[in-house]
Formats: structure tokens, sequence, C-alpha cells
């Protein structure tokens, strides 16, 4: 693999991205050595892992990783081989190890925090120079992990920002979703949803804060649920959950134009800054009262009052606070994605809440999704469509406008400028050297 | 086996062959007003509302659906996908005056373009009879719940109907 031309794929601003950051498969190799190892990427939450000895197997970037609690009850996340032979100590995705992990191959065994606990009939090492080898150290184990408030998220490289400096302002998303738990505590319901893609992992970012399409591209699912419900409406009825959750998407220009978007340093950023299709969901009995106990009624309102509709965590995260909903968009090549999208309960709160959050998962994000459809169609015909050499750039120019990056900084609704932002930093990361 | 047995079970066949044959019209019009249409995401689940779903439809979004596939500015469906079902002959699991209980084994084929995947699974039917109207007797769906044999599996667009 040659040395990739970093400057030559991102123009300035991030205004034109090249096709080949959406097709090539060594430049999809290079993120995975760079991008998924200097960034503070999502493992999962604590609630998958309540007790000691529990485990949850999944990815960062291409790396395999066991999510575990360890005996002092903090959790570790340990990359999933054997340090002897390669096999991948567990397979199960959920499941209670116990007090170590024991390789099924040759029964070497280990701690939950990697360090390695025993070798059968180990005589046969003695003056081999194993003490000094690889396999002697145990389980590699990912040294950089933060728990932040139950969201679990690890850097395998050692090199790259502190985990307060990558994410700055932009944590006060997920608190505003934990903080909608009367109790300030979220619990992971259930098993994702999982979503086969044929496309890049970076065309799901860039739709997120993409507000000029929902009522073109979901025309035909959110515009015929709107026909339908006119249809059949009945004045005495009560608007069914699934159409008040639906019907926003056909919301237009001036709207989303006017609902905001804000961006953070290190490529976050987020829509609805002011009003967003899920501000006007109704009352839930009882959660008002709920929440001003907790809090108090200013704090209480301002929890319950935040707009903001889907805020990208760089490089492959994101998360929708008013329906509790986290989407993981894992790159499994250039031209391939598996989409899961989790659900919380707001602990202590009414059910309805999950109710229609789970309403909200089936409707939008599943692989049987009408809306999904809609949005699968686009990103297909996309990475096909870039096959076309006469034209190699995707273009990001929407609202540009100088120094519009950098710190905290507002933008119009429709601006394009998250996406910039994503790929402004995403070659910036594409560009560092990862010598740990 | 009963005549009642056989219609029972050539209604189950052909539940499969008006979604087969793209007629979802008279499809819908087999469904009761308050049917559901229930695949769930996880192999042996019970809950059908507190933890997601594939799918938990009422009529009013099945008839989104089906008004969807129809749709002129419906890409995902430029072009049609078409489906097969390949029925087990339908098990009666339970037979009374106004409600029948039914599981039939499947393999539903999907395909669009040059792509082609195979579900396969067992579909619970819970049949009723009609009281009145204009042949009392006659059959309609109440209830239908998809067991896929890998809900929780990371599948492409299912675009049509199980
Ligand atoms: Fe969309």
């Amino acid at each position: 693999m040659g040395k990739i031309d970093i400057d030559g794929l991102v123009r300035p601003g991030g205004r034109e991205i090249h096709r080949d950051v959406f097709t090539d498969q060594d430049i999809f190799q290079q993120e995975m050595k760079t991008v998924f190892r200097r960034t503070w990427v999502y493992v999962g939450h604590d609630s998958q892992v309540q007790n000691k000895g529990d485990f949850y197997t999944t990815t960062i970037g291409n790396q395999p990783v066991i999510m575990v609690r360890h005996t002092d009850d903090q959790i570790q996340v340990l990359l999933n081989r054997c340090p002897h032979k390669g096999v991948k100590l567990v397979e199960d995705t959920n499941g209670s190890t116990g007090k170590f992990f024991r390789c099924p191959y040759h029964a070497w065994s280990f701690k939950t925090d990697g360090s390695p606990l025993g070798i059968p009939f180990n005589k046969g090492y003695e003056e081999t120079g194993f003490d000094t080898s690889c396999a002697k150290k145990g389980m590699c184990k990912v040294s950089n992990v933060q728990n932040y408030r139950g969201f679990i998220f690890a850097r395998l490289s050692d090199e790259g920002e502190s985990f307060e400096d990558f994410f700055t302002g932009s944590l006060s998303s997920i608190d505003n979703m934990i903080d909608r738990s009367p109790e300030g505590r979220l619990e992971v319901v259930g098993k994702p949803l999982r979503y086969m893609h044929k496309c890049n992992w970076k065309m799901l970012v860039d739709n997120q804060t993409d507000t000029c399409h929902p009522m073109i591209a979901h025309e035909s699912s959110a515009g015929t649920i709107k026909r339908v419900w006119k249809s059949v409406q009945d004045e005495t009825l009560s608007k069914p959950m699934v159409v008040e959750l639906v019907l926003p998407f056909m919301s237009s220009y001036d709207d989303f134009e006017k609902m905001g978007i804000r961006t953070w340093d290190n490529g976050h950023g987020h829509t609805g800054v002011s009003g967003s299709i899920h501000s006007d969901y109704s009352d839930i009995d009882g959660y008002y009262g709920q929440m001003v106990d907790a809090y108090g009624k200013d704090r209480a309102e301002s929890i319950m009052g935040e707009t903001r509709h889907n805020t990208c965590y760089f490089p492959n995260m994101m998360v929708k606070g008013a329906t509790q909903t986290l989407r993981l968009f894992i790159p499994i090549a250039a031209n391939k994605t598996i989409v899961e999208s989790w659900i919380f309960r707001l602990v202590g709160a009414p059910d309805t809440f999950l109710k229609r959050t789970a309403m909200y998962n089936r409707i939008i994000n599943a692989p049987t999704s009408i809306v999904g459809h809609d949005d699968l169609e686009m990103y297909e015909r996309a990475q096909e469509g870039l096959s076309v050499d006469a034209n190699p750039w995707v273009n990001l120019q929407r609202h540009y406008r100088e120094d519009e990056l950098g710190g905290e900084q507002l933008h119009p609704g429709t601006s394009e400028a998250q996406m910039r932002n994503h790929y402004v930093n995403w070659a910036r990361y594409m560009s560092t050297e990862d010598n740990s | 086996m009963s005549t009642d047995q056989q219609d029972i079970i050539h209604f189950i066949y052909a539940e499969a062959a008006l979604i087969d044959a793209q007629k979802f019209t008279e499809w819908l019009d087999l469904y009761t007003e308050d049917a559901l249409y229930w695949m769930p995401l996880e192999f042996d689940q019970t809950e059908e509302h507190l933890t997601t779903s594939l799918m938990y439809e009422d009529k009013l979004l099945l008839t989104v659906r089906i008004n969807r596939l129809q749709g002129h500015r419906t890409y995902s469906q430029k072009p049609r996908s078409r489906c097969h079902h390949l029925l087990q002959t339908p098990e009666i699991l339970e037979i009374n005056d106004d409600e029948v209980k039914t599981k039939t084994a499947f393999h539903y084929t999907e395909t669009r373009n040059d792509e082609q995947f195979t579900l396969v699974g067992w579909v619970e039917h819970t049949l009723k009879r009609a009281s009145d109207g204009e042949k009392p007797g006659a059959l309609k769906i109440l209830r239908k719940r998809v067991n896929l044999l890998n809900p929780e599996a990371a599948h492409s667009n299912i675009q049509l109907f199980v």
C-alpha cells in the first residue's frame, strides 16, 4: 500500500470529499489504524455487565474486544484473542465467565483483567525464552478506558487526546439522555437491531445531520403515514403514538433551518439546537412530578426542554436523547457497514417512555422499517454511483462559511457544517502516525 | 380431515399466495380491524411493547406499508421486489367455534435486482371466525406472529411480508 495523500481527498474546510474516502479498501484499512485507534470509541454500557465476571463482546474498528466487569468491579476492555495461538477466547455476545477466561483450545487461563492465571503442563516452557514472550504477558488490554456515567469508551492507541479534551462540550448530549431518568440512570433493554448496509460507514454518519433529506427521501414512508392517517382520521381519536413519531419527518426546509446545528471540536455535533422533530411529543403521565421531585423545578424543566435531535460522536456513534436511542455505524469494509440500534430504559420513569422508545426503534431503525428502506436505498445507490470516474467529488458546501469550525459554534439547521466537521477531523486523524 | 380443517389449511395457503401475487389490498382484507402483525427481534421473545421488535404493526401501519409499496416515489421499490413462500402443511394447534390457532413452517425468499435472500421460520396464526356479515363463519386473521430462525442477524432490507 502506497502512502495515502489525505490532503488530496478532503478539500479545504471539508467542502468536497473524494469518492475514494468511501470506496477504497486501502483507505478503510488506514482508518482502522488511525481514526479508530486514536479516538475514544464507544464500546458498550455498564448495565450490560452488571455483575463481576459478566462480559459483552464487540469490536472497536476491526478489533474484537471483550468488555468485562473485573473482580474489583471496574470495567476492563480486553482484546479478544488468546495470547497463545490467537483463538478468540469468547464467542458469545453476552454471558458470565466467573473469575477467569479459559481458552477452549489449550486451557490457558486469564483473570478478568487479562493477566495470566495458568498454563497446563507448563514445565515444557522452562528455559525456552518464554518469560519474555508476548504470550507470557497474558491477554492484551486496552489501557485507556473511561466509564462516563455508565457509557464505556476506549482508545486503543496510547497517543491521542484525553477523554475530556476529545469530547469537550459534546458530553452534554449524553448527560441529557441520562438526566431524563429521575434517578439519573439508564439501562440497556434487549438486543440491538442489526442492519446490514452495503455502503461506507461514513454515509450513515453524514445522514444523521442531513436535514435536507427527510421530506424528500422519506416522502414514501412518512408522507404515506401522513396521507393514510389523514384519510382515516377520526376527530374523536387522539393521534396514535406512531403517527406522532413519524409525521415530524415531513417538516419543511424552513422548519429544519430554524432548528439549527451545533458543532464541537474533534468532529462532534448535533442537530436540533432550538426545536427538533422530537419537540412535540405528548407528555407522559406522572413524569413531570417525578422529575421535579428529583431535580427541582428549574433543572427538571431545562432537562425535559432540551430539544436535541441527533448528536454525532466522532467517529461512529449517534445518540438521540429524546428517544433514548444509540446507534453505532460499525465499519466492516469500505463498502460494508452494520448499523446497531440500541435502546435504553430511563430508570424510574413510567414504562410509556420505553414503549415509545421501542416503537421508535422498530419503526425507524429496523431492517424491516420503511424509513430504513428509504435511507438504505440512497446509501447503496451512492456507493454504486461513486464509481463514476467523470466526477469523483462528493459535495458538502451547503451554508459553508470561513472559520465555521473550532470550539463550539452554531449553524443554520440545513448547514452541512457537521459533515464538514467530521471530514476535517477525519483527515487530521488519518494523518496521524500510531507508534503504540 | 374434516372440511373445516381443510378450509383452515387452505386459508393459510391462500394468505401466502396473495402476498406472493402482490395482491396486497385483497391480502389486507383477510385481517380483522384490530389485527396485529408481529415479528419479534429475539428468538423466544415474549415481551411485546417494552423491547424492540422487527415489526409490531396494526392495520393502520400495514395499510401504510401497502400504500407505500405502490408509491411513485418509493425508490427502494424501483425496481420492485418479488417474494415467494414455501409452506409446510399448517399444523392446527387449537380449534373451536370462534377462534383457531395454527403453526406453519416456511421458507420465504425475497429478491430484488441481483440480490436474493431466504428467511426460514414458523408463523403462528390466530384466526377468528366472523360472527355476522356477509359470510358468517368466514376466517379472518386476528394475529400473525412470524418467528424467524435468525431474527437477531444483521439483515439487509426485508421489504415485503413474510
Ligand atoms: Fe433518513
